[in-house]
């Protein structure tokens, strides 16, 4: 069983989709006790980091998620709320990823936020298994994780370089939404529920 | 760098998909999702999915075929027609749609733009403008080109974004179904007074059209229906041509 974490920070419903899609069963739950019963669990999320990461302590998540040893996918600000800190409203993060969350600036061809499909490369690892870079992903975010250490893929936006994907030991994070990224996302999707 | 966009735009009413052909009625093409996977699977980056029924029926039946297109495909998807209040975009979010375009009701109550934003996200409000050149001013128009109105399209585009727009979908009346081309100059007035994403629709014929539209028109995505439908350009050659003629396009 696949533990989607239910904790008021959207996206819900596409997950689920993919989920459905790949044949995988899932549940969406807060309850700390189904997610650490759970062989993988997924922090999506859309919206405000500050926000986001505020909803998770109040439903106590914070430490639940850091002492998780099985596989954990954080999506777009689900990866965010992961990392050390954001500009997006101050946050401090969970720390499990050493990266720091900044906000894009705006230059003459590079319009924010940073919409649409893109290419990734770098790639490092089990998550990306039989890919090769270049390929697109789909990205909507208007902050971005810095690289570091825990960087297993990169993009390239508005004169940056940034993490499109962190790995920490059994934590992983993904800015861009595989859920929506076509075949080459259920792709990614597919290795994270075979790890 | 982000890729441009290549959209077919799906009319849906009561359920299926459908086309005008000549002002003598519409001709049902085929199912929504079993359209929308086979555009996804030939390449398409996003889908957009317009309501035209008429009745709440209808407008009922769209929801839950949203929410079919949700589980079907594996693409962003933008839905639009009959969106008149924040709950009609929440039931539409709520069924898996990833925008939500907004057209009639956004000129007669542009607070809409900004309620809809801040709840979901600009990224979530794409803003279309329906407009004819009348004595050379780009008018927008409402209720699918029947209305004209005084609204102006560029300070309108502008104010748009303003109120907290992610795109502007503009379509020219007076290119649309034409086949003639898009109408290149308004696109790259439009994406040089924009810091927002432009979507082009109206007057796609040719592979040719698309290129100047995503060039000299500047646009960040052309959206086209009947050259899909039909079959007369498929997708996947479409991405080869353009990708061959130097635009940055997914493959």
């Amino acid at each position: 069983m696949i533990a989607i974490v239910d904790y008021d920070a959207g996206n819900i419903e596409s997950v689920s989709n993919a989920l459905r899609r790949l044949g995988a069963e899932f549940e969406l739950t807060a309850d700390p006790e189904r997610i650490i019963a759970a062989e993988k669990v997924i922090l999506p999320g859309v919206g405000n980091d500050a926000e986001a990461v505020a909803s998770l302590r109040a439903k106590g998540l914070e430490p639940v998620i850091k002492g998780l040893r099985r596989p954990v996918l954080g999506i777009c600000v689900g990866m965010q709320i992961m990392c050390r800190d954001s500009e997006e409203g101050n946050a401090i993060g969970l720390g499990i990823f050493d990266a720091h969350v900044k906000k894009f600036i705006p230059t003459e061809d590079s319009k924010v936020p940073h919409m649409g499909w893109n290419t990734i490369a770098n790639l490092d690892g089990k998550l990306f298994k039989g890919m090769k870079g270049g390929q697109h992903v789909y990205f909507v975010h208007s902050y971005y994780a810095s690289l570091c250490p825990d960087t297993i893929a990169t993009c390239r936006h508005a004169g940056v370089m940034f993490s499109a994907a962190l790995k920490y030991e059994n934590f992983y994070g993904t800015q861009f939404h595989p859920e929506k990224s076509g075949d080459v996302g259920e792709q990614i999707l597919a290795n994270f529920l075979a790890l | 760098m982000v890729a441009k966009r290549i959209i077919p735009c799906l009319d849906v009413k009561d359920g299926v998909v459908v086309k005008g052909i000549n002002f003598e009625g519409l001709k049902e093409v085929g199912d929504a999702v079993d359209m929308g996977v086979k555009y996804s699977r030939d390449g398409a980056d996003e889908l957009v999915y317009l309501d035209i029924s008429a009745t709440q029926e209808g407008r009922n039946t769209f929801v839950d075929l949203v929410g079919r297109i949700a589980l079907g495909i594996n693409i962003p998807f933008t839905v639009g027609g009959g969106i008149h209040s924040l709950d009609d975009a929440s039931r539409l979010l709520d069924a898996g749609a990833d925008k939500i375009s907004i057209n009639s009701a956004a000129i007669a109550n542009p607070d809409l733009i900004g309620q809809i934003a801040g709840k979901y996200g600009n990224q979530f409000v794409v803003v279309a403008i329906d407009a004819k050149m009348v004595d050379g001013v780009w008018r927008a128009t409402t209720h699918g080109g029947k209305r004209m109105t005084d609204v102006e399209l560029f300070s309108w585009a502008r104010e748009a974004q303003e109120r907290g727009a992610g795109e502007i979908l503009f379509t020219s009346m007076d290119h649309d179904g034409t086949r003639n081309g898009y109408a290149c100059e308004a696109y790259a007035q439009l994406s040089d007074i924009l810091s927002i994403p432009v979507i082009a629709s109206g007057g796609a014929g040719s592979i040719d059209h698309i290129v100047d539209v995503l060039n000299e028109g500047k646009a960040d995505a052309a959206l086209a229906a009947s050259i899909f439908h039909y079959g007369q350009i498929p997708i996947p050659e479409l991405k080869q041509a353009l990708s061959a003629r130097g635009i940055n396009v997914r493959l």
